[in-house]
């Protein structure tokens, strides 16, 4: 796999450029790394704070009542309702679906319609609320703008997208 | 709005679990979760402390002005607030590459990277016009690669495991270029009104 030379590589590449061009590299390193240290610091309160309220929210029962309320959207675009569960929990929680994906494919298999519609759905879209909570929470930016809504959007045609297109070609 | 979202999805919750019983896996899933979020944080810190460190080294070399004068004509027309040769188009490019071999581990380290110079380039707690147009790359993931979907799929006996390879391709670029257009709509709008 190309992956396993990928990490090593970038590693060489920076380490051998930084050497040919005397730079002090072990120096600059450390100096660079206690920036990541303060990040992930600052990180804690807004990933914790988010963390405990899609817990509180999902142990409850009141996400599974929400997507049954959903069921009919889903139908509509001929989608089997199996797979509405990830499609709604991909945006908020990544390792809720991540999880997910992993036992629809257990269940109906990874090279069935609904495996082939939730590989398809885990790779092309990431977790939305995650992403906005950790890059705005590590800089310290308290109005987000429009970045909710564009995120979600985005979200919402992604996993349209994923549906047609795998209607299309695997079906 | 996020306020607005924190507080219902925590109030749905325990209201819910009031009628429906479920209380116990509510105080539950509370103090497991702050364990969770303290381990995440922490094996979050090494990536960040060991990627932030390495690109550190390659922005001293060069390496990223390299990347973002290779990739100058895209990247202007995606973030044209960003003035030339500014250090945070080089790690916005290692964010989007790195994203796009499907190394998030990396991805992140770097993307936290640009948003700390966007704010020094923007200097308020206001998410500005660049902030949400890396966000919005960022949320609707430029996977090439679906690393982690392609083991499951192994691990379950899959014929073929790539083969959702092409398909989760055509999906990412749809859904990023919904992103930017999405984006860029609520740009203008934002524009508009304050315009008036």
């Amino acid at each position: 796999m190309i992956s396993i030379w990928l990490i090593p590589g970038i590693i060489c590449l920076v380490l051998v450029t930084a050497t040919i061009k005397k730079i002090p590299s072990y120096e600059v390193f450390v100096e660079g790394s206690k920036e990541g240290l303060q990040i992930a610091v600052s990180l804690l309160p807004f990933l914790l704070g988010m963390m405990v309220s899609i817990a509180v929210f999902q142990a409850s029962g009141a996400m599974e009542a929400v997507l049954v309320l959903f069921e009919p959207v889903m139908n509509a675009f001929g989608a089997p309702e199996e797979i509405l569960p990830l499609a709604f929990i991909r945006p908020i929680s990544g390792t809720a679906a991540l999880s997910m994906t992993t036992e629809l494919i257990r269940t109906f298999g990874p090279d069935s319609f609904i495996g082939y519609l939730a590989s398809v759905m885990q790779g092309s879209t990431d977790t939305t609320l995650y992403i906005i909570t950790v890059y705005f929470g590590a800089v310290g930016i308290k109005r987000m703008g429009d970045a909710l809504k564009v995120g979600l959007l985005a979200d919402l045609v992604g996993i349209l997208a994923s549906i047609i297109i795998v209607i299309i070609l695997f079906q | 709005m996020v306020n607005l979202i924190w507080a219902l999805l925590a109030i749905i919750g325990i209201v819910y679990a009031a009628f429906n019983g479920t209380m116990k896996e509510v105080n539950q899933a509370i103090f497991q979760t702050l364990d969770e979020a303290v381990m995440i944080t922490i094996s979050l810190a090494g990536v960040l402390v060991f990627w932030l460190g390495l690109m550190k080294i390659a922005e001293e070399a060069g390496l990223l002005r390299g990347l973002a004068v290779l990739f100058k004509p895209v990247v202007r027309r995606i973030f044209p607030d960003i003035p030339d040769n500014h250090p945070a188009l080089g790690y916005i490019l290692s964010n989007m590459t790195a994203n796009m071999f499907g190394l998030g581990n990396a991805a992140t380290p770097m993307g936290l990277k640009a948003m700390k110079e966007l704010k020094d380039l923007s200097g308020s707690d206001h998410a500005s016009r660049s902030m949400i147009t890396l966000l919005a790359l960022n949320t609707s993931s430029l996977t090439l690669i679906p690393t982690t979907v392609i083991a499951v799929r192994m691990k379950y006996g899959s014929s073929d495991p790539t083969s959702i390879i092409g398909a989760t391709i055509l999906a990412t670029i749809i859904s990023t270029c919904a992103a930017l257009c999405i984006d860029r709509y609520f740009y203008y709008r934002r524009k508009r009104r304050l315009g008036l």
